[in-house]
């Protein structure tokens, strides 16, 4: 797979301060990124990099194997995490303002806009003043706006703040959507669940340093531990649970279940088969649960977090 | 259309539908004509009052003197002793009394004359009173001395002295104030609309980062290009509220003056003296002047220093709102704005008037955040051309080095949240 965007490098300080420190990552062409982090990590300031609102002190930024430029400008989609609007500006002259900006001709925005004001059915909306509208529906301005010059690379920092449960999912079909028809996406948030949902490429920077970076399954695959999550009816529980404790690590599991089972995570050795595991617990009682224990974005995000500290 | 024209589009559309500035620019000319006819009004209002003086005269020398005119009236109480006229004069409520005692000689006489009023007298009143006596003792003493009062009169000379140039040119005594008026107005006028649309600017910039626009703006357009957009947006504003103004004041005031048959321009000195004369030649020289002043190399170089001066200062004022969160935390930036704006001003009408071409009024049209205002203010007096083109290119270099740093500040500024900038800070940022 090509990759749309490689950042190589990358060094940025402010002062004293260094911001961004010898950061390089490869975005796939066709991927939806996660770009995580602790607040303060320096995902701004990497992000901003891209947008070319910065320069990188060292270092740098491809796109499309073309070293940026301003024309890059016109490819990129971004919705910051500090974003707003002119609050005395009509919705609908605001929106045509920024598309020109991004080099649309008046009337291919006014098109593109009516068929987005119409999909969110926002169009009385038109000849409001953006003060007048609640903040949800303010973020569904911009992000019409992020996306309408059709940019290859989408860069959202917090998409779903703001946005109350259904308006979240609309939002969420439509990146997919955009993925889906070509466009790639760059998405930084704080909300593991989003990323599980919707990455499957992710970057971890922490303290302006990044730690980790790949797939999302071959991270998971990775961090993985040959561990399983076990269910077993048996009348005695106690017997066995020390019988299980003498051959494996065995640790105590809590999953809701509606009669009594025993519940534990059993970890093997990296080269034993789960099949073994399987057997010897089938003769010892009904098997109601097993599966393997995959980690999530979340524990990995915090483990190396915590492990780099 | 490219990202600079859409900007100043947007900017200029801003401000103009603004409504406090349609407001401002409509009520503004309103306002001012309103009270510039309110003045004047009651001017003559003040003026129609009749003074009523009654006078004691001892010596019965004034008795004849004292004619009504349109402000005083006199009323002889010479038949009445002092305190009967005191009481008479309180009891009517007249404006006071004039005593005049008997005294044996003029000179004794002229320190004997007393006024008696319960409030203070009317200075104009007084003084045609201290007039009349005073050329009534002084042709007096002109008499017994023997003098002839005509041959006094006749022997009275008239100086006019005419000003001449080296190469023969007739000029006017007015001329130095018309260059005055001419250059003052021009600097001054450049002072109001830097102060006025500097801080537009300025309150633009806030705007932007305190909606938290900014970040979205500049991913689609370079932050120099957002900062010129701005400045030449609230500049074209400007420009067309300033000829609102100019266009509605002038038109108001003439229906004003017509209505109220007032003339709202108060006598100026050039006016009264030159007119006081009847001196058609004075007059005539006057527009000569007027017509012979470097009227071309004035309006180019007007809008040289106009364009230069604004683009200086609105540079600083967006930088100083890019770095700032709110219009309160701007105060503590506002001195280097005002105070060379303030000096511009000072030396303009004090050193240029009084001496055009001295080393200070030299100095200050050379530097180049006074020099738009102070240069403006010379050149009516004439400023050779070398120095005039030094101070340009002084000027167009310190704009192209204040418009970088200001960039510097501004791009670092306008993502900047919740930090409280010090000098410090912002010197900090340029090198970022």
């Amino acid at each position: 797979m090509t990759n749309l965007l490689e950042v190589r490098q990358a060094t940025k300080r402010f002062g004293t301060f260094t911001a961004l420190e010898d950061v390089s990552i490869q975005v796939p062409k066709g991927s939806i990124f996660g770009l995580l982090g602790p607040n303060g990590a320096g995902k701004t300031t990497l992000i901003r990099i891209i947008n070319q609102i910065t320069l990188p002190d060292e270092g740098s930024v491809y796109l499309d194997n073309e070293l940026l430029n301003p024309k890059h400008i016109r490819d990129i989609g971004y919705l910051p995490e500090e974003r707003g609007l002119y609050k005395s500006m009509k919705v609908g002259e605001q929106a045509l303002y920024l598309a020109q900006l991004k080099g649309l001709s008046k009337t291919e925005a006014k098109e593109r806009l009516k068929f987005w004001f119409d999909k969110f059915e926002i169009t009385h909306w038109w000849n409001k003043k953006i003060q007048e509208l609640s903040k949800g529906m303010a973020q569904k301005v911009q992000f019409i706006v992020t996306i309408l010059h059709r940019p290859k690379l989408l860069i959202f920092d917090e998409p779903f703040s703001g946005f109350d449960p259904i308006n979240a999912n609309v939002i969420k079909d439509e990146i997919l959507q955009l993925r889906d028809e070509g466009a790639t996406v760059i998405f930084s948030t704080h909300r593991m669940e989003s990323v599980e949902e919707l990455c499957d490429h992710i970057a971890l920077i922490n303290k302006s340093k990044k730690i980790l970076e790949g797939e999302v399954t071959e991270i998971k695959r990775m961090y993985k531990s040959n561990t399983f999550e076990v269910g077993l009816l048996t009348d005695d529980h106690d017997t066995i649970y020390r019988s299980l404790k003498e051959k494996f690590i065995v640790t105590p599991a809590d999953f809701k279940v509606i009669d009594d089972q025993l519940k534990m995570k059993i970890t093997l050795d990296d080269n034993a088969s789960s099949n073994e595991l399987l057997q010897y617990l089938s003769g010892r009682g009904q098997v109601m649960r097993f599966n393997e224990v995959i980690p999530g974005v979340n524990e990995i995000f915090i483990k190396t977090i915590t492990e780099n500290e | 259309m490219s990202n600079l024209k859409l900007i100043i589009k947007r900017e200029f559309i801003a401000r103009v539908r603004n409504k406090t500035f349609v407001v401002m620019t409509f009520l503004s000319p309103l306002i001012v004509v309103g009270m510039i006819s309110l003045i004047a009004w009651l001017t003559t209002l003040n003026n129609d009052e009749i003074h009523k003086v009654a006078f004691l005269d001892e010596t019965g020398l004034f008795t004849s003197d004292f004619k009504d005119s349109d402000k005083v009236d006199y009323i002889d109480y010479s038949a009445l002793p002092l305190n009967d006229a005191k009481d008479s004069v309180v009891i009517k409520q007249l404006n006071g009394l004039l005593y005049i005692p008997k005294k044996n000689t003029n000179r004794e006489l002229a320190t004997a004359i007393q006024f008696y009023a319960d409030e203070s007298p009317n200075i104009s009143a007084l003084n045609k009173i201290e007039k009349i006596i005073g050329d009534k003792l002084t042709n007096q003493n002109f008499t017994e001395k023997g003098l002839d009062l005509s041959m006094i009169e006749n022997a009275k000379a008239k100086v006019n002295i005419q000003i001449e140039n080296f190469s023969g040119e007739k000029t006017s005594k007015m001329s130095s104030y018309v260059k005055m008026v001419f250059g003052g107005a021009a600097g001054y006028f450049l002072m109001m609309f830097i102060i006025i649309y500097g801080n537009m600017v300025m309150r633009s910039v806030i705007e932007e980062k305190s909606n938290r626009i900014i970040e979205i703006i500049i991913s689609s357009v370079k932050p120099l290009q957002l900062m010129m957009g701005k400045i030449l947006g609230t500049s074209f504003a400007g420009i067309l509220q300033f000829l609102v103004w100019v266009i509605l004041g002038g038109v108001l005031l003439t229906i004003a003056t017509s209505i109220f048959g007032i003339d709202p321009q108060p006598v100026g000195m050039d006016q009264s003296l030159a007119l006081q004369e009847g001196n058609h030649e004075e007059i005539q020289l006057l527009l000569q002047d007027i017509m012979k002043l470097p009227l071309g190399t004035l309006i180019f170089s007007f809008f040289i220093y106009f364009i230069g001066g604004y683009f200086l200062y609105s540079s600083i004022y967006a930088a100083i709102g890019a770095a700032v969160d709110s219009e309160t935390d701007s105060q503590q930036f506002m001195l280097p704005i005002i105070l060379p704006l303030m000096l511009g001003i000072y030396v303009g009408f004090f050193s240029v008037i009084e001496n055009p071409h001295g080393t200070v009024s030299m100095v200050f049209s050379m530097i180049p955040l006074t020099s738009p205002i102070v240069m403006l203010m010379r050149i009516p007096f004439g400023v050779p051309w070398w120095e005039v083109l030094i101070s340009i290119l002084l000027l167009i270099g310190s704009i192209i080095f204040i418009i970088w740093l200001a960039g510097k500040i501004y791009r670092v500024g306008i993502l900047m949240y919740g930090k409280k900038p010090s000098y410090k800070e912002l010197f900090k940022w340029i090198k970022y």
